[in-house]
């Protein structure tokens, strides 16, 4: 019988091994799911988290699906860690494209002769105020109301979906678009600048990594970053201390949304082009595991991000390789985030192993 | 006047299943767990429901095939979150995006399949009954076996002792610990019961309502399951009540356009979503009423200490 002993402090070794001992577990499932779909389970994993990494433009691809992750990824560790529940990346990333998507698409119909570089910072605002707006919503009714914010969140991604949806098939259709429900194709000026010429991979991944790094000075270098933190593992003590919890609501929701709107701006100037229903392939849910894997940290969420989209580009290669389906990637994930919290205890408890009940 | 009759009984069934994860949400809740894991849970249970369905063409089949793999799936949450100590919002989230993953991959070859038509159900006699007859006794029997539910529920967590013990573990489990109640086993009852009830639930959606499997079908019920057990300050009679209404609340849709009303149709199927949250601004804006009325210990982890 084991059983689980509080440990005194926290088990720093134990706070670095739990995801790679989590990644690991995730492997021997995937392994065990090929082998029962009658693959064989050594070349599935060698199409699912090596060949994402094989050649420059598959280092472009991952690179490119890592950008919204990094970006939805940080909000939400900021949010966790000071105790707001965000759980709505998903609309907050919609509701960035859509505010994206129409100044591209007002610049396309109206032939706006604006530059490329011109663009770039005005679609990042225009992205950020959208994903904020719309957390803003989750935040008024927060402090206004104490309506909970995981369940408000969560029915504006079914909402901002709806209205995406509404967009695309209404009032922005394309007129010579054969009925489809998309909008035109964005003019070239409006497209995120490429880092390397032929490649998709555009400015978004360096903004991300600026974000990231952003997000670690306010984190762990100011005061205002550390007030807002007291609140999660400690509420008493932060009221206590005079930090209100209405300020990290406010703030953490602004900049959680913000940094989705701004990855839901990327995605539909960069590689979409257009918007479509489809504009997201769940970033904002799959960003909920990367934070968690990242350890609720800017740094640890790059990395995060590396190991989901290498799941997301490996799924996709799976289907077009070996004829499994791409949804494999979601069980992944599901099974990647639940081994990392089971690992979690032993961060704070250490296994026993005892006779007796 | 049937018209109004439809929407009487559209309502009753699109409350039905509901009614069944909120039902299960509350129990849980009562003892002191959140499974925000609801929506994977009802996911898994609806391709699990309607594979049997196509298999044996049997509903009850169905039914128990959801109950049990709601139940299977919050025995992996109830564990994590009461053995491990896990982050119980954390936790069912992963639940909840493991489950959409994995319905989603077990439910490939289901898609487009049709289930044998049954004939409709309805109450003999009854179902004759000018008006009545229509909106309340051509239903299916789940319909009504949700409402005797509900007041099973009400009658075990206030006329039995074992329902006192419940609440009890979800008031102070460290009380009820000290009093020689195994507090984690009767979580685990709990998280069990409700993940079956859930299950019951994601069936009756596959099978019975739509009946059909699409990828994603729960379609956010399982929130809005979650969000009922708030409005109805965690008691069961008020919790069916809040069912029929988001019930409702979906089939004005289908009304109103039958009136000829003219919205588009993302609007209306934003109805419930939106409702959801007025009723969670309207509930919440008197923070001593949830107070009140909340399990105490909702949400927190028990560690009986050595």
């Amino acid at each position: 019988m084991i059983r689980l002993e509080a440990r005194t402090a926290p088990s720093q070794l134990m706070g670095v091994l739990s995801p790679l001992l989590a990644f690991a577990t995730t492997m021997l499932v995937a392994g065990a799911i090929f082998a029962a779909l009658g693959k064989d389970p050594l070349q599935g994993l060698q199409v699912f988290v090596l060949e994402p990494f094989n050649g420059l433009r598959a280092l472009s691809e991952l690179g490119l699906k890592s950008t919204p992750l990094i970006l939805c990824a940080l909000g939400l560790a900021l949010s966790y860690r000071s105790n707001v529940w965000n759980i709505g990346a998903e609309g907050q990333f919609l509701m960035g494209a859509i505010a994206g998507g129409g100044l591209a698409l007002w610049v396309t119909t109206a032939e706006l002769a604006i530059p490329k570089l011109a663009f770039f910072p005005l679609l990042v605002v225009a992205g950020a105020l959208g994903g904020a707006a719309w957390a803003s919503i989750v935040a008024l009714l927060r402090d206004r109301f104490n309506a909970n914010e995981i369940l408000v969140s969560l029915m504006l991604v079914y909402i901002a979906n709806l209205l995406l949806s509404w967009l695309v098939f209404g009032p922005w259709k394309d007129p010579n678009g054969f009925n489809f429900p998309q909008t035109v194709s964005f003019a070239a000026n409006t497209e995120v600048p490429r880092l390397i010429p032929g490649m998709r991979l555009g400015w978004g991944l360096p903004v991300a990594l600026l974000a990231a790094l952003a997000m670690w000075l306010f984190m762990f270098r100011t005061y205002r970053g550390m007030q807002l933190q007291v609140g999660g593992p400690a509420p008493l003590a932060a009221r206590y201390a005079g930090f209100s919890s209405r300020a990290a609501i406010w703030t953490t929701l602004l900049v959680s949304g913000g940094l989705a709107g701004v990855a839901g701006a990327f995605e539909v100037a960069g590689p979409m082009g257009q918007l479509t229903p489809h504009v997201s392939s769940g970033y904002g849910f799959t960003a909920i595991i990367v934070a968690f894997v990242g350890r609720l940290h800017p740094l640890g969420t790059i990395l995060a991000s590396l190991v989901l989209s290498t799941f997301l580009i490996g799924g996709e290669l799976a289907q077009s390789r070996l004829g499994l389906p791409s949804a494999l990637t979601g069980i992944f994930q599901g099974v990647l985030l639940l081994a990392l919290l089971a690992c979690d205890t032993l961060v704070q408890y250490r296994p026993r192993w005892s006779r007796s009940s | 006047m049937n018209q109004l009759a439809l929407l009487v009984a559209a309502t009753l069934s699109a409350g039905t299943p509901l009614a069944l994860a909120g039902l299960g949400l509350l129990l849980n809740e009562r003892a002191g767990v959140l499974n925000l894991g609801s929506e994977g849970i009802m996911l898994v249970a609806a391709v699990a429901g309607f594979g049997t369905a196509l298999l044996t063409g049997n509903e009850w089949a169905a039914f128990a095939a959801g109950a049990l793999a709601g139940a299977a799936l919050s025995a992996v949450f109830g564990w994590l979150v009461i053995w491990l100590n896990t982050n119980q919002y954390a936790t069912g989230l992963a639940i909840s995006l493991f489950g959409s993953g994995f319905s989603a991959f077990v439910g490939i070859d289901l898609v487009g399949k049709q289930l044998v038509e049954t004939p409709a159900p309805s109450v003999p006699l009854l179902r004759d009954l000018p008006f009545l007859g229509e909106a309340l006794f051509k239903q299916h029997p789940m319909v009504y076996l949700v409402m005797t539910l509900a007041g099973a529920a009400a009658w075990f967590l206030y006329r039995t002792r074992a329902g006192l013990v419940l609440r009890a573990v979800g008031e102070s489990p460290a009380s009820a610990h000290a009093l020689g109640y195994p507090v984690r086993r009767i979580r685990l009852a709990a998280v069990l019961a409700g993940g079956a009830l859930c299950g019951v639930a994601g069936a009756y959606l596959s099978v019975v309502y739509t009946p059909l499997w699409v990828e994603g079908m729960v379609a956010g019920r399982g929130w809005i399951a979650l969000a009922l057990t708030v409005f109805a300050t965690w008691r069961p009679a008020r919790l069916l009540l809040g069912a029929y209404l988001f019930g409702g609340v979906t089939m004005l849709q289908l009304f109103l356009q039958a009136q000829g009303v003219q919205v588009a149709p993302q609007f209306m199927t934003m109805l419930p979503y939106v409702a959801t949250v007025v009723v969670l601004v309207l509930i919440s804006s008197n923070p001593l009423w949830i107070r009140l009325n909340m399990p105490a210990s909702l949400g927190k982890p028990f560690f009986p200490g050595a």
